[in-house]
């Protein structure tokens, strides 16, 4: 299968390579982001109430994933989690990436002060570690979800920026173009309607990585207690308090991990996929 | 960089799964105290860094526990709470509670080998009472006017007002005549063990005071306090044997430990009080009925079970079980379980009978706390509360909710001292740590009475009563005393638990 990208089109054995990897990655998240959406209107028990005598059960065919603490299911607990941590994922990649392909086009096509201001910002913001910047970013916005996903989104911005501005530096002197503005096509028909989907491809991969980037981020802050709030299930805060049972509950902190590692390398394998030209 | 953390975060799982099943030691002998050899050293983790080695500026409770093995006052307390002479082997107070007389006990030395004189005594009483500068160290001891030598083994304390709770203010440390200034750096007192060295966030090292007054004692050598990060980093050098002594430990922790045999876990009852505070100068919480709903929605006992594992005593008001002459037991005004009719009932009253939003701020590093949320926020739901949790910053916490009173809710612990007014004061109408804005004048009244009761059945009857008017009022829901898990090596033994936060490490002994 070939695709309409400019670079050289991949050999046949790698395309069915590819095409492994793009199933195992769509298997794999297609299972998780299901059971995550499922999770979000629906679970077998309720994520919240308590028991007393069904505290600390090991995984059965009752409770797949065992009860925790506080006598909750931890599979139910697990699908609720995995449908928060992917929305909310989801949600900081599709803003991040907006706010990054309008820059990033803009930047990348026009140049001049524009581009060396956006890119000298995007420089700063690069300077921070991200899961610093969006700490200090709550800090001052004050916890909650719709700060979490904000600052999230502001910290990803600089790599869509970054990736979008190369694409459109590319392909502002393409023959094509070039004669699409001597026709007199408006620019931002340029931009956006010519340009733009030839870096599909490119920016499709990237999407990946940064849900695969927005996964860890989000499980990271609510770990630390930043972003989802107990009673409230995320993948982050599951593994942040079932680290106190490791060594009396060891399958209440393998859950949440394993399910976050569930989730990224099926992302991986999806974008890996993508990337050797499988779709 | 997000890479990096979670990858931090599952070899960190894996590293900690693989350390817990390493555990091997012998079992435990506790034999008595007359065949013990003394010698040996034992190492004692610790939460947080100290704050002053000035026994008289130092505040934080993790301090006090560690300055309790350096110094001592004219008194101190026993692990049955009493007091007992220590610099002073005798005292009198007179009939109108205004003049205490000490009469210092024979050959009791400082660590720099002096006598104490009642110079000395004149001088640390003078210092803390802020008769020496103008400026108290110890608020309670300001009410002292003056300090007077009888004789050189007899020093009397004159005070101005009568107050039969003063004298457990008296266990404030003895320092040698003049060394306040030094006292920071190097101190210098009369306990049991005498200061080798301190390094700032690391340790802090004591050695046996030769000439400690209590024949026999102290049996070690050396003891070192060494600071620990984490809870987790705790269990781990426990197994590791590299701390022998942890007094914090979580209801998880201790189910590890319990499956070794390196370890005792002992239980002790904390003098912490736990509760959800209510401020009561908050709507819909200024209505006597909501607070009534709440207490009554509350299954106090599911608390106890899943946050402290059952350890934890019950408690209706504002007093330790283990102050049992001044404590009445009210836990059955409200139950000890959930009553969600006579909750949705007093709502309704209310006029609140769909519910309304309630918001319990809680401080997050106390772990204890954000899990007893997590329970409450589930039983208040049942009566059509509903509540979240809002974890705060513990600076924040004091900043906003415990001195600035922004609050509605919130989950926390009061540490009380051995006097057994100490939390009862806060509830006053005027009183600055007042922080649930509790305001009824016939409990200002009763507890003006009983801080003059010279009758201590006279002042416990008026204090039972403080203790019902703070459950009828439902001024705040007292939920429970949680229980100190403390991990003790089996190569220790004679650890004695005290009914206040001490580390007393005189009696411990080495059994191997």
């Amino acid at each position: 299968m070939d695709t309409p990208s400019v670079r050289p089109g991949p050999s046949a054995p790698r395309a069915r390579k590819a095409n492994l990897y793009l199933a195992a990655g769509l298997v794999m998240t297609g299972l998780a982001v299901s059971l995550g959406v499922l999770g979000l209107f629906w679970t077998p028990y309720s994520t919240t109430a308590m028991s007393v005598p069904d505290r600390f059960a090991p995984p059965s065919l009752a409770h797949p994933f065992g009860t925790d603490n506080f006598g909750r299911d931890i599979f139910s607990r697990v699908m609720q989690g995995m449908g928060t941590t992917v929305c909310i994922s989801v949600l900081v990649v599709l803003a991040s990436a907006a706010a990054g392909v309008l820059l990033g086009a803009f930047t990348g096509y026009f140049g001049g002060l524009l581009d060396e201001v956006v890119m000298r910002f995007t420089d700063a913001v690069n300077g921070f570690p991200s899961i610093l910047l969006a700490l200090v970013m709550i800090s001052l916005l004050g916890n909650g979800r719709q700060n979490l996903i904000l600052s999230l989104s502001i910290v990803f911005v600089p790599s869509y920026v970054r990736i979008v501005r190369s694409e459109y530096l590319r392909l502002r002197d393409a023959d094509y173009i070039c004669r699409a503005r001597l026709m007199g096509v408006n620019r931002l028909r340029v931009l956006f309607v010519h340009i733009l989907p030839n870096i599909l491809p490119v920016l499709s991969v990237s999407l990946l990585i940064g849900l695969n980037n927005a996964i860890l981020a989000e499980s990271g802050m609510s770990y630390l207690g930043i972003g989802i709030q107990p009673p409230e299930a995320s993948l982050g805060n599951m593994l942040s308090d079932a680290q106190g049972y490791l060594q009396a509950a060891p399958w209440y902190a393998l859950a949440p991990g394993l399910s976050i590692v569930w989730l990224v390398l099926g992302f991986s394998l999806f974008g890996e996929g993508i990337r050797r030209g499988g779709v | 960089m997000k890479k990096k953390l979670s990858s931090f975060l599952l070899t960190a799982l894996l590293i900690m799964a693989v350390l817990g099943g390493c555990a091997d030691g012998t079992g435990e002998s506790s034999g008595d105290n007359s065949s013990v050899e003394p010698g040996g050293s034992a190492v004692v983790g610790i939460q947080q860094d100290i704050d002053s080695l000035d026994p008289h500026l130092a505040t934080a409770a993790g301090t006090k526990e560690i300055l309790f093995n350096l110094f001592e006052g004219l008194v101190k307390s026993d692990e049955k709470g009493n007091l007992i002479g220590a610099v002073a082997s005798d005292y009198k107070i007179s009939e109108d509670g205004l003049v205490y007389t000490f009469t210092l006990r024979d050959n009791v030395k400082f660590h720099n080998g002096n006598a104490v004189t009642a110079e000395d005594v004149k001088y640390s009483l003078e210092r803390v009472s802020g008769l020496l500068d103008g400026t108290p160290l110890i608020a309670a001891l300001s009410t002292i006017t003056s300090v007077d030598i009888l004789d050189e083994k007899t020093v009397q304390v004159t005070v101005g007002s009568a107050n039969t709770e003063l004298i457990y203010s008296f266990v404030a440390a003895i320092i040698p005549a003049g060394s306040g200034e030094e006292e920071g750096a190097a101190p210098v007192g009369t306990g049991p063990f005498s200061f080798v060295s301190y390094a700032p966030q690391e340790s802090i090292v004591l050695k046996k005071n030769p000439d400690y007054w209590q024949e026999g004692l102290p049996y070690l050598d050396e003891v070192t306090f060494r600071i620990v990060g984490s809870a987790e980093t705790a269990l781990l050098e426990l197994q590791g044997g590299t701390i022998d002594i942890y007094p914090y430990l979580t209801d998880s922790q201790a189910q590890t430990l319990r499956g070794g045999s390196t370890h005792q876990v002992a239980v002790s009852p904390s003098n912490v009080v736990q509760a959800l505070f209510l401020n009561n100068a908050v709507a819909p919480l200024d209505d006597v009925k909501v607070r009534q709903a709440i207490l009554y929605a509350i299954d106090k006992e599911a608390v106890n079970t899943f946050v402290g594992g059952g350890t934890g005593s019950l408690i209706g008001s504002a007093m330790l079980p283990t102050l049992t002459d001044y404590y009445t037991d009210l836990n059955g005004v409200y139950g000890t379980t959930a009553n969600v009719e006579k909750a949705k009932e007093l709502l309704a009253e209310a006029g609140y009978e769909d519910g309304f939003d309630l918001v319990i701020d809680i401080p997050s590093n106390y772990e204890f706390h954000m899990q007893t949320g997590e329970v409450i926020a589930e039983q208040l739901k049942e009566v059509g509360i509903n509540a979240s949790i809002h974890a705060v910053e513990w600076s924040t916490w004091l900043e906003e909710i415990y001195n600035g009173r922004q609050y509605t809710a919130t989950i926390s612990g009061i540490t009380c001292d051995q006097t057994p007014g100490y939390l009862l004061n806060r509830f006053q109408t005027e009183s600055a740590k007042n922080f649930i804005n509790y305001s009824n004048p016939e409990y200002d009244a009763i507890y003006l009475q009983a801080q003059s009761a010279q009758d201590p059945a006279k002042k416990a009857e008026y204090y039972k009563q403080l203790q019902q008017l703070l459950t009828d009022d439902a001024a705040t829901a007292f939920l429970q005393v949680p229980g100190n898990l403390t991990a003790i090596s089996s190569r220790l033994a004679g650890y004695r638990f005290y009914p206040i936060y001490v580390q007393d490490m005189s009696t411990v002994y080495v059994t191997e």
